[in-house]
């Protein structure tokens, strides 16, 4: 079976100090160009931090999702309580989480992937408290053809939800009649 | 596109309620860089001597350092500066947290507060939107319990606030600026920011923050990190436990407090128990505070631990930092658990915890002394723990004694009067300093106490050893890697440093040394409070990962600025001086300047005049530690020397006339 390098990111929640170094070094890595500048709002990972409560969660940005998830649990962890956001990597309508400050845009973690390729992503490094762990591990993938397809239609689903079907359709039957 | 700093100040008029975005010159960053040096060229600028502490006239202005909001680790401090109520001379305060950064994605380097409202109000900073908001509702209520509350009611969970608690509404002069993690506490500001009606400055930014070029600040960024890193791993041997890190002390990890609880004076500042730590005490401390300590944190882009979220049963939590974990538990003879109680209200009513217990131990000692009567303690509770409590809520309400307490151990002495101020007895320039006694006098202690414009040195602080090695080998073995030296003569003056014989304290280092390690230490703070950087990676502990070295290259990439070590301390130079002129035109003399005279048990009184001396000589100031007009004007500052000069304080070079008078005062 053909397999593929999942790239992933432990999270040690109970070694997270809240610096959010994190933030700052993500955003200055996909600056354009790369390190001129810094946001964390443009940071593909969040500290989603109540120091009140004791809470200190980094979740870096996952998929795009168009609609408000249904019911939302709570965990009690140590006597702590969670909202299911605080572990949800999701860019998603009911939080402004991981969109782009000036466009609204989804953003999401692409584990620093760069020429020439870095040993781990930015955050991982710049994390000397060891919260954040990289680690990589191997996958069964789908045929191509079926995971090809996969992937166009949540791409294809996404621009829909934004700009809606009938701009869409409008947009690719004017680029056929193009070519 | 302005490069690190955003270019922008916020000028706010309570008075009338008026808000400006200011477009700042980039020259002024040329000549001070930003922070506490643009903060002071404002306040000399803007700020006469005429103007009271408490009134519309003076400023009190929030200045981001220069790299707050860039990768540069550490760099979070918000340089905090105004007129202090207590010492009226420059307010000369700051925090670490997040507020910093925030302000600059925000848009701003500063917030400028001048004027006064006539309600409570917040000011509510996002992004381009500014406005001041109705703060009634918050009256009363505590520094973390206020940023909670805005926080919700603005639904803006990510804001950062800088708020006051009641010492602040009711103008204690040791109220600080809470911001949760981190607390402007020196020095009174809070007591500033209650008087213009201000609540609270609450911001929300998501804009960039630009340098100028990108990947070679980015691997200086890197360098840091990677040498905090290396020290982690390489504690410096021979010295105590707290000196051998990076970091403030660090009081929220250790639970050994032997050397505090037995060399620091408990009370007013008063008695050293030698024989107080046991195995008992060490047990039960210990169970104390891990009980409490829900978890070490940080502040903005730091990896050091400084701080504690703190939770004691039956009461709220908050975050707690370095020393105040001890200083009233020892200013009232009671242990950890009554320190970390006690400490989280005054928190909330946002006190320095150097200055209020040490009032508070100050105040009962004088009640001892039978200079004040039971009649103004009426109602205060029969027990120890419940006496510090009682005074608290009377000293954050001014009512009775409270009232003459809320304005510090010198200004309550003075309205007490009957030989109170011989209890005021730890101060510099009227602010309450770290309960410390020592025995003999260090010069370069000497120096730095004397002169330092921040009024607050602690005993530990510096990148050269507050003591000798014993061996040569241990000192051959600290130079090895001493790569933070400004210059290669340093490693000299420590390895010639003896515990005992002619190269010991007080004679050794001799003044012209202790002029020059005095002069590399203040450099270092006037860098870091400029840029915004902790001092806790800098100015603060022995072989920090930023240093002169460094620092113009980190500063360059950041800005694009052209500039070298010699240019950053002309830069310092030149901040420095303008410090020291501002405070000489509220009228600081050398009178001013000294250590509080029980300090250190032997004194000398000859040689601490031949070290003033030396070092005003060496700093270009006149003999009364005004700076001369050619010091001045070497560094761009004739405006200050005409005004001095025109306001009948003498700029003239008079240190010959000093060096006679010195020889006569000897002979």
């Amino acid at each position: 079976m053909k397999t593929k390098t999942v790239k992933n990111i432990r999270v040690i929640v109970d070694k997270c100090n809240g610096c959010r170094a994190c933030e700052v070094i993500c955003s200055a890595f996909h600056a354009q160009p790369r390190y001129s500048s810094n946001n964390p709002d443009r940071s593909r990972i969040r500290v989603i931090h109540e120091p009140l409560r004791n809470i200190f969660v980094p979740i870096y940005a996952g998929e795009y999702t168009p609609a408000e998830c249904a019911g939302r649990n709570t965990y009690t962890i140590d006597g702590k309580d969670y909202d299911e956001c605080a572990f949800c990597r999701a860019a998603c309508p009911s939080r402004g989480l991981f969109k782009e400050p000036d466009s609204g845009l989804p953003l999401s973690c692409d584990m620093c992937e760069s020429d020439p390729t870095l040993t781990k992503p930015k955050c991982v490094e710049w994390c000397l408290n060891d919260a954040l762990i990289y680690e990589t591990r191997e996958e069964p993938v789908l045929e191509d053809e079926v995971g090809r397809q996969q992937e166009l239609q949540q791409g294809l689903a996404a621009l829909v939800d934004k700009h809606g079907m009938k701009d869409l359709l409008d947009i690719v039957a004017r680029m056929s009649s193009r070519d | 596109m302005r490069f690190a700093e955003t270019g922008f100040n916020l000028e706010v008029d309570l008075s009338r309620g008026n808000i400006e975005r200011v477009e700042t010159d980039p020259k002024l960053t040329e000549l001070h860089l930003g922070g506490l040096g643009t903060n002071a060229k404002i306040l000399w600028d803007r700020v006469p001597p005429e103007v009271e502490p408490f009134s519309p006239e003076n400023l009190l202005i929030f200045g981001t350092g220069l790299l707050a909001g860039t990768s540069a680790p550490g760099a979070n401090r918000t340089i905090v500066s105004s007129v202090s109520p207590q010492t009226r001379l420059f307010g000369y305060s700051m925090m670490g947290g997040f507020w910093a950064p925030e302000l600059k994605h925000a848009g701003y380097d500063k917030v400028v507060i001048r004027g006064k409202s006539s309600k409570l109000v917040y000011l509510w900073i996002h992004n381009d939107k500014v406005e001041i908001r109705d703060a009634e509702h918050l009256r009363g209520k505590g520094a973390v319990e206020t940023s909670e509350l805005i926080k919700q009611e603005l639904k803006e969970p990510k804001a950062q606030v800088a708020a006051i608690g009641l010492a602040g509404e009711n103008r204690v002069f040791f109220a600080s600026i809470e911001q949760g993690r981190s607390s402007c506490s020196r020095l009174g500001l809070g007591a500033v920011m209650g008087d213009k009606g201000l609540k609270a400055i609450v911001v929300r930014g998501t804009k960039d923050v630009n340098v100028a070029k990108p990947l070679e600040f980015l691997e200086q960024c890197s360098g840091i990190l990677n040498y905090i890193k290396y020290r982690e791993e390489r504690p410096i041997p021979g010295v105590m436990p707290i000196l051998q890190g990076l970091g403030s002390p660090q009081e929220m990890l250790h639970v050994d407090e032997e050397w505090h609880t037995t060399n620091f004076m408990w009370g007013n500042s008063r008695t050293r128990r030698r024989d107080f730590w046991s195995k008992d005490i060490e047990e039960k401390w210990t169970g104390t505070q891990e009980t409490a300590r829900k978890r070490l944190i940080s502040c903005s882009n730091c990896p050091m631990q400084c701080g504690a979220v703190i939770s004691m049963p039956g009461q709220a939590t908050y975050m707690m930092k370095c020393f105040s974990k001890l200083t009233y538990t020892m200013a009232a003879y009671s242990d950890l658990d009554f320190g970390f109680r006690i400490a989280q209200r005054a928190t909330e009513y946002g006190i320095d915890g150097f200055s209020g217990p040490q009032v508070m131990a100050f105040g009962l000692e004088l009640l001892e002394a039978g200079i004040l009567t039971d009649a103004d303690f009426e109602g205060m509770p029969e027990d120890n723990e419940g006496k510090f409590y009682w005074l608290l809520d009377r000293i954050v309400r001014r009512e009775g004694i409270g009232d003459i307490l809320a304005d510090g151990t010198h200004w309550a002495a003075q309205r007490i009067g009957k030989g109170a101020d011989a209890f005021a007895h730890n101060n510099i320039k009227k602010h309450e300093q770290l309960p410390l006694k020592l025995g003999m006098l260090n010069p370069v202690y000497f120096l730095m106490y004397c002169t330092g414009e921040k009024a607050n040195i602690t005993q530990i602080e510096g990148q050269f050893p507050q003591a000798p090695f014993p061996t040569k080998e241990e000192r051959e073995e600290f130079n090895k890697d001493w790569i933070q030296v400004p210059d290669e003569k340093f490693k000299q003056y420590l390895m010639d440093w003896e515990f005992r014989g002619e190269n010991s304290n007080p004679y050794y280092p001799t003044a012209e040394m202790s002029c020059d390690i005095v002069d590399w230490q203040e450099t270092m703070h006037y860098i870091d409070d400029a840029l915004g950087i902790c001092a806790g990676l800098s100015s603060f502990p022995l072989k920090p990962p930023y240093h002169i070295h460094n620092y113009p290259k980190i500063i360059s990439a950041a800005t694009g600025m052209d500039l070298d070590e010699e240019g950053l301390k002309e830069i310092v130079r030149r901040n420095r001086n303008l410090l020291r002129a501002f405070n000489n035109r509220l009228g600081m003399t050398r009178q001013d300047e000294r250590p509080p005279e029980n300090h250190w048990k032997k004194r000398f009184p000859e040689l601490e005049e031949q070290l003033l001396m030396t070092y005003y000589k060496f700093k270009g100031w006149n003999a009364n530690g005004v700076p001369t007009t050619e010091t001045l004007e070497s560094l761009g500052l004739g405006y200050v020397a005409e005004d001095l000069n025109a306001r009948g304080i003498s700029t003239a070079d008079d240190s010959a006339a000093a060096a006679q008078e010195l020889v006569g005062a000897a002979s």
